[in-house]
């Protein structure tokens, strides 16, 4: 977005969409479609006018105009502050072409460090959501389902107890808990089953569970909240007919419990995938997450409309994730954000 | 999951490791954070110190990033519940048409990973505050204000949402028969029905946005707050005195949490107690007995 050009968008589109809503209703007062009052006869002037400032100031200025400049940049070649704008500033696939095929004068024929990277990212993400989807049924089903209300209140205590503590601190916890002195490698040196110290760190074992780690209470709480709207008359109905427990989960409980699965399942990926402060704190070496190379590009590299293009790339992918999730499940949006 | 005994042992067994799971990494800093050894160590204990408090409340850049933090947490909650609550007003009167649209747009920060919200803020900012000659808003702590706020106050308006569906218009449409404006109806009824949920996402605001870190650090620039301070440390190795700093967040949570406890004991006990009274008093009533002064 350059000069006045990026001005006139970002005062033009808020406009232009108040002017179609308007145009809108109008025309739904005249053809018998709407009824009752309308919007501001219904909140009155005041209350109207805080409404329609309020809402139309987030929606434009903080979520829909920031993000179109972003992809707006990652379509523009990187440029000295006195060029913007002017004659070279043109649209380029450029830093798209450089996470596909890396630099013009390298000789490699794929960009294989990113693509990697970011295969490797997604892979995993889908890995962590499916295993922490594992870890916490077993427990979600337990709270929502039998556990007296007393129990129930500690355990949401000690469920919420971790996350007070911020992720930076809890990845740390993790790197205190893997090193190399750490308390597990001294366990297993104590007890004879390893000779030398294990470095969890290098093989990544700290990234994957401080990643699970970190996002495990957005699984654990979806899945309560929909299992918890289960009538328990229709468990105990399945077992009286003799269903086996599996046949219960699978065909009662999970049927059931569909938008708190895709729900939580959406967001740890989505989390995962967005993940900055574990792949920083945990990643070994050797390890590329792709949050970490994005922020490069911001800051290391300075590459501005690179790093906005690598952003995009991980945001739309995130949207496709989030879509076929949707689609397998047969859900709308509406009900996986409740 | 009830069962045999043997299905029993094997579901107490996975809480026992869940929960190890889930607590023994805070163990490990709690231990730490009382261990003299300068880098985090459990195990073997060498002696018992507090000195890694004295040096955490000594430390400029944490207390500097501590104060920041809270500042932009208070501003978050200033704009992110007031605009929460306008998107959930506005989600229940928009026509059905453009609700999925609408429901889009604003939801969709929830499901954007932080980091392209950070990056998409300052990137709007700068071309923004640079094109309309109001540099002086491109600051750290303005857009970090701004980029939170975009999630936050679609989670605020998920939470007024929830309890707003459960309004009686009922009431409105008396009120203002009775010849109250709408400026009133808003502000004696409307306000004070969603008084609990505008509590809790003002509590909800805060702490997302005191632990935020994805977005902020791309939105704080040059500035700090305690998160990114500590993400800089952490990064370069560390003393026990971020181990003391995750001691003293459990502890207030935990004294807060018995607190609220003990609070809403006592305002359960007084709700029971009137109740009590009230039901008596009916009672008193239909038996044609005077009501007890």
């Amino acid at each position: 977005m350059t000069g006045t050009g990026g001005l006139t968008l970002a005062f033009g589109l808020p406009l232009a969409v108040a002017l179609i809503l308007f145009a809108l209703a109008a025309y739904e007062r005249r053809a018998g479609l709407a009824s009752g009052p309308g919007f501001f006869q219904r909140n009155g002037l005041a209350v109207g006018l805080y409404l329609v400032i309020a809402v139309g100031f987030w929606a434009f200025f903080v979520i829909v105009l920031p993000q179109l400049a972003m992809v707006d940049m990652s379509f523009r070649p990187k440029l000295p502050p006195s060029q913007m704008g002017g004659p070279k500033d043109l649209y380029t696939l450029e830093n798209y072409r450089y996470f596909l095929f890396g630099s013009t004068t390298s000789t490699a024929e794929w960009n294989w460090l990113h693509i990697k990277a970011f295969l490797l990212t997604i892979g995993v993400s889908i890995a962590i959501t499916l295993l922490n989807f594992a870890i916490c049924y077993p427990i979600a089903f337990h709270m929502a389902q039998s556990a007296s209300v007393g129990r129930l209140r500690i355990l949401l205590l000690l469920l919420i107890l971790p996350y007070w503590v911020n992720e930076i601190l809890r990845a740390f916890a993790f790197r205190v808990l893997l090193s190399s002195g750490g308390i597990i490698n001294q366990a297993l040196l104590g007890s004879g089953l390893t000779s030398e110290p294990i470095d969890f760190l290098a093989a990544d074992v700290g990234l994957y569970m401080g990643l699970s780690y970190a996002y495990l209470l957005m699984m654990v709480f979806p899945l309560y909240n929909a299992i918890e709207s289960l009538d328990k008359n229709q468990i105990e109905a399945a077992r009286d007919l003799g269903a086996p427990w599996w046949h219960i989960h699978a065909f009662i409980v999970m049927p059931h419990a569909k938008p708190g699965i895709a729900s939580g399942c959406t967001l740890v990926f989505m989390l995962c995938a967005g993940a900055l402060a574990a792949p920083l704190v945990l990643g070994g070496p050797r390890t590329l997450w792709f949050t970490p190379i994005v922020y490069d590009r911001f800051y290391q590299a300075f590459n501005w409309p690179q790093g906005a293009a690598y952003a995009f790339v991980l945001l739309v992918t995130c949207i496709l994730f989030v879509l076929l999730v949707l689609k397998a499940f047969r859900l709308s949006l509406g009900e996986i954000t409740r | 999951m009830s069962g045999g005994p043997f299905q029993r042992i094997m579901f107490a067994l996975y809480i026992a490791i869940f929960f190890l799971y889930l607590l023994g990494p805070l163990a490990v800093m709690g231990v730490s954070a009382f261990n003299t050894p300068q880098y985090p160590q459990v195990w073997p204990i060498e002696g018992l110190t507090l000195d890694w408090f004295g040096l955490l409340l000594a430390d400029a850049d944490m207390m500097y990033g501590l104060k920041t933090s809270i500042w932009i947490g208070l501003l978050v909650v200033c704009i992110s519940v007031p605009v929460g609550l306008a998107g959930a007003i506005v989600m229940t009167q928009i026509s059905a048409r453009l609700r999925s649209t609408y429901y889009l747009i604003v939801v969709s920060p929830v499901l954007t990973p932080g980091i392209i919200i950070g990056i998409s803020t300052v990137v709007f900012w700068r071309q923004f505050t640079a094109d309309t000659g109001t540099r002086f808003l491109y600051d750290g702590i303005i857009l970090t204000v701004l980029g939170q706020s975009s999630f936050i106050s679609a989670y605020c308006m998920l939470i007024i949402l929830a309890r707003l569906q459960r309004f009686d218009r009922v009431q409105e449409e008396a009120a203002l028969d009775l010849g109250a404006s709408y400026p009133q109806v808003f502000r004696h009824i409307l306000l004070p029905f969603l008084k609990p949920a505008l509590a809790s996402a003002a509590v909800l605001a805060f702490l997302s946005s005191f632990e935020n870190y994805n977005t902020t650090t791309f939105s704080i620039l040059s500035d700090k707050t305690l998160t990114t301070v500590l993400a800089g440390r952490v990064r370069q190795g560390t003393t026990p005195a971020i181990s003391a700093l995750a001691v003293l967040i459990v502890g207030v949570t935990i004294i807060g949490a018995i607190a609220y406890e003990i609070w809403k004991r006592r305002a359960d006990a007084a709700a029971a107690r009137r109740q009590r009274a009230a039901i008596a008093a009916e009672e008193a009533e239909l038996a044609g007995e005077p009501i007890p002064a």
